[in-house]
C-alpha cells in the first residue's frame, strides 16, 4: 500500500507540474524567444479555465449563461479560441508601444479578469466559483489512481504536442525572426520584417497556450474560483521559466518541475515543522523565498539551468550582448 | 457634487504615488513595479512612529491627525529611503552595470514587489492596521457637499508636496541636474553631473512622495500589505494618461483617474473600481499613446 500511496502522490504532483509546464512553455515563446513581458499570465490562465468550465460544466441555477455540458475536448478548444481573442485585443493595443506598456497593460488585464471572476455572478458565480466540472476519461474506471494516471497521460500528450509544434516553428524562419526581434528590433525592421505582426503572433500563441493550461487545470480539479488565479501564479511561472532557462522549452519544463517540487516540499516542511500559530507567517516567508530566487537568478544566472541553445548558425553562436 | 470632492481626495493620493513613479521612470528609465510596496512599507514605518509617539496626542482642532502623524512622515521617509537605497545597491545597481535590458529591471522590480508585500505579512501580520480610531465627522463645505476636515487637510498636504516638487525641479541646481539626466543621461554626464548621486536622489524623492501618499492613505483608510499593490494600476494609469515624462500631465492624469474612480463608485460600480483606471489607460494607449500632455517619442 505504501508503494501505491507514493505512486498516487507522484502522479498528482506530475499532473500539477504539467499545468505549470504548459503555461511556462507559453510564456517562453513570449518572454524567452520574443522578449515580450507578459505580467498577466494568471489572467490568461483564468480565461482558459473559466471558458472550459462554462462550456463543459453543468447548468447552475444562478447563471444566465453557460452549462452547455459540451465534451471536454470542445471545452479545451473553446479555451484556446477565447484566450486567443482576448490576447489579440490586448496585443493589438499595446504591442506597438514600448515594452513597459505591455507589462503594465497585461498587469491590468489580470486585475480586471480577477474582478470579473469575482463579481460577474451571472457568468462565474463570483467567489463561490464553478464546481462539478467534468473530468475526461474518468468514467472508464472506478479507481481515482487510474483516473489520475489517465489524466496525466492526457497532460503529457498535450504538452508533447505543444512542445513538438513550438520546437518546429521556433526552428523555422518564423522563429528566427522572433529571436531577431528580441535581440535587435530595429535590425529586424530594417530587414523588412513586420515586427508588430510577429510580436502579435508570438503573444497570441503564448497566451492561448496559457489558456489551454488553465482549461486542463479546471477540468482536472473540477472546481475553480477567483482565488486560484492570483498574481503570485504569474511570478511562479516567471521564476520557473527563468530558473529553467529563458529561450529553452525543455528548460521551461525542467524549471516548472523543479520549482513546483521546491514549492510543494516547502509546503510540507512548513506544515510539519512550524506551529499552527505561525502558519500564515511561514506561508509569507515561502513567497518571499520565491521572490528572492527570482532576483538572485536575474543577478547571478540569468541564462538559467538550461541555457538557450544557439541553433541559428556559426555566427549566431557569438553571444550578442547589450540589446536595446 | 459629492463624488467630485471624493474624487479629488482620491486623486491627490494617486498623484503623490504617480509622481514618485514618474521620477524613477524618467531618470532610471524603467517602470518600477515595486513602487506600491515602497508606499506600503512607508505607511508601516509611519504607523510604527505614530505608535511610539502615542496616538491621539496633539489633536489640532477638527483635524484628527495632529503633529504625531506629521512628524512620523519624515521619520518614515528616512527609514524607507534607507531600505530603498539598499535595494538599489544590491539589485538595481549590478543590473545597470551589467547593461541588463529594461525588461530585466522591471522583472526584478516585480520580484521585489512580491517580496516586499510578503515581508510586511511576515513582520506585521496580515490584518489591516489602523492609525487611530477616530470617528470622522463630516462638515458641509458647500451646499450638498460634505467632507471630513482630515480629508481637506490631506488634499492641502498633497498640493503642498506637488508644488514643492515643482519648485525643487525648476529652481534648484539639483532639480535642474535631475531634469538634465532625464533628458539625456550621456550628455548630462559629459557635463560633469554625478550620475550616481542623481540616481540616489531620484530614489529618495520617489520614496518621499510614495511614503507621504502611503501614510495619508493609511490614516484615512487603513494600512495593509496590499495597499500599495492595489494603487499600482491607478498610478500607472495616471502616468500614462498624463504623458510619461510630464509631471504636470501626471497630476492631471491622477485627477482624471481619481474622478473616474469615484464616478464608478457613485454609479454603483464600486466592484469594478480597479478596472476603471485600466480601461482609461487602454483607451489612451489606443487613441493617444503619448498621453494628454506628452510628446511623441
Amino acid at each position: 500500500m505504501e508503494f501505491l500511496g507514493i505512486l498516487s502522490f507522484l502522479i498528482f504532483f506530475l499532473i500539477q507540474a504539467s499545468f505549470f509546464s504548459l503555461t511556462s512553455i507559453g510564456l517562453n515563446i513570449q518572454w524567452g524567444f520574443t522578449g515580450l513581458f507578459n505580467v498577466g499570465i494568471a489572467g490568461f490562465f483564468a480565461v482558459g479555465a473559466y471558458t472550459s468550465g462554462i462550456m463543459t460544466g453543468p447548468r447552475y441555477a444562478e447563471t444566465w449563461f453557460g452549462g452547455f455540458g459540451l465534451p471536454v475536448p470542445l471545452g479545451f478548444l473553446a479555451a484556446l479560441i477565447v484566450t486567443a481573442i482576448v490576447a489579440t485585443l490586448i496585443g493589438y493595443i499595446t504591442l506597438r508601444l514600448r515594452e513597459d506598456f505591455l507589462a503594465i497593460s497585461t498587469f491590468g488585464i489580470a486585475v480586471s479578469i480577477q474582478l470579473v471572476a469575482n463579481n460577474l455572478d451571472e457568468l462565474t458565480r463570483g467567489p463561490e466559483g464553478l464546481y462539478s466540472l467534468p473530468k475526461p476519461l474518468s468514467e472508464l474506471s472506478e479507481s481515482p489512481l487510474v483516473d489520475n494516471a489517465l489524466y496525466l497521460l492526457i497532460c503529457v500528450a498535450v504538452i508533447g504536442l505543444v512542445y513538438w509544434a513550438f520546437e518546429r516553428i521556433l526552428r523555422s524562419p518564423w522563429g528566427r525572426v522572433l529571436r531577431a526581434i528580441r535581440e535587435d528590433e530595429h535590425a529586424a525592421m530594417a530587414m523588412g520584417k513586420n515586427v508588430f505582426l510577429f510580436r502579435l503572433q508570438a503573444f497570441v500563441l503564448g497566451s492561448a497556450t496559457m489558456g489551454l493550461a488553465g482549461a486542463l487545470y479546471a477540468n482536472f480539479i473540477g472546481f475553480i474560483s477567483p482565488t486560484d488565479f492570483l498574481p503570485i501564479f504569474t511570478i511562479q511561472i516567471f521564476v520557473m521559466v527563468i530558473v529553467g532557462g529563458s529561450g529553452n522549452n525543455l528548460g521551461a519544463i525542467v524549471g516548472s518541475v523543479v520549482m513546483w517540487a521546491v514549492w510543494s516540499a516547502s509546503d510540507s516542511l512548513i506544515a510539519a515543522v512550524v506551529s499552527p500559530d505561525f502558519q500564515t507567517q511561514a506561508a509569507a516567508a515561502r513567497i518571499v523565498l520565491i521572490g528572492l530566487i527570482l532576483v538572485l537568478m536575474l543577478l547571478y544566472r540569468p541564462q538559467g539551468l538550461l541555457p538557450e541553445k544557439h541553433v541559428v548558425s556559426a555566427a549566431g553562436r557569438m553571444k550578442l550582448k547589450g540589446e536595446d | 457634487m459629492q463624488f467630485i470632492a471624493d474624487g479629488i481626495l482620491n486623486a491627490s493620493l494617486i498623484a503623490l504615488g504617480a509622481l514618485g513613479l514618474s521620477m524613477t521612470y524618467n531618470v532610471l528609465r524603467f517602470a518600477n513595479f515595486a513602487q506600491g510596496e515602497v508606499l506600503a512599507i512607508g505607511a508601516y514605518f509611519a504607523l510604527g512612529a505614530v505608535t511610539v509617539i502615542g496616538a491621539g496626542v496633539g489633536v489640532m482642532g477638527p483635524i484628527k491627525f495632529g503633529w504625531p502623524l506629521l512628524v512620523s512622515i519624515p521619520i518614515a521617509i528616512v527609514c524607507t529611503s534607507i531600505v530603498v537605497l539598499m535595494v538599489d545597491y544590491l539589485v538595481f545597481r549590478p543590473l545597470r552595470n551589467s547593461n541588463a535590458s529594461r525588461i530585466t529591471l522591471i522583472m526584478a522590480a516585480f520580484g521585489l514587489s512580491l517580496m516586499g508585500r510578503n515581508l510586511i505579512h511576515l513582520f506585521a501580520g496580515g490584518d489591516p492596521k489602523y492609525f487611530s480610531f477616530y470617528i470622522p465627522k463630516a462638515i458641509e463645505i458647500m451646499p450638498g457637499v460634505k467632507m471630513v476636515p482630515d480629508d481637506l487637510a490631506i488634499i492641502a498636504l498633497s498640493a503642498i508636496a506637488v508644488v514643492s516638487l515643482h519648485l525643487f525641479l525648476k529652481r534648484t541646481n539639483m532639480g535642474r541636474m535631475m531634469r538634465a539626466v532625464s533628458e539625456n543621461p550621456t550628455l548630462a554626464r559629459i557635463n560633469g553631473i554625478d550620475l550616481k548621486m542623481i540616481i540616489r536622489m531620484t530614489w529618495i524623492i520617489g520614496t518621499a512622495l510614495a511614503v507621504t501618499a502611503g501614510t495619508l492613505q493609511g490614516h484615512i483608510f487603513q494600512a495593509k500589505a496590499e495597499m500599495g499593490f492595489d494603487m499600482l494600476l491607478p498610478m500607472f494609469a495616471a502616468l500614462i494618461l498624463g504623458g510619461v515624462g510630464n509631471l504636470y500631465g501626471t497630476v492631471l492624469g491622477a485627477l482624471v483617474i481619481g474622478l473616474a474612480e469615484s464616478f464608478a463608485v457613485y454609479f454603483d460600480l464600486s466592484a469594478y473600481r480597479a478596472a476603471v483606471s485600466f480601461m482609461i489607460m487602454l483607451a489612451v494607449l489606443l487613441v493617444r499613446p503619448q498621453g494628454l500632455l506628452g510628446e511623441r517619442e
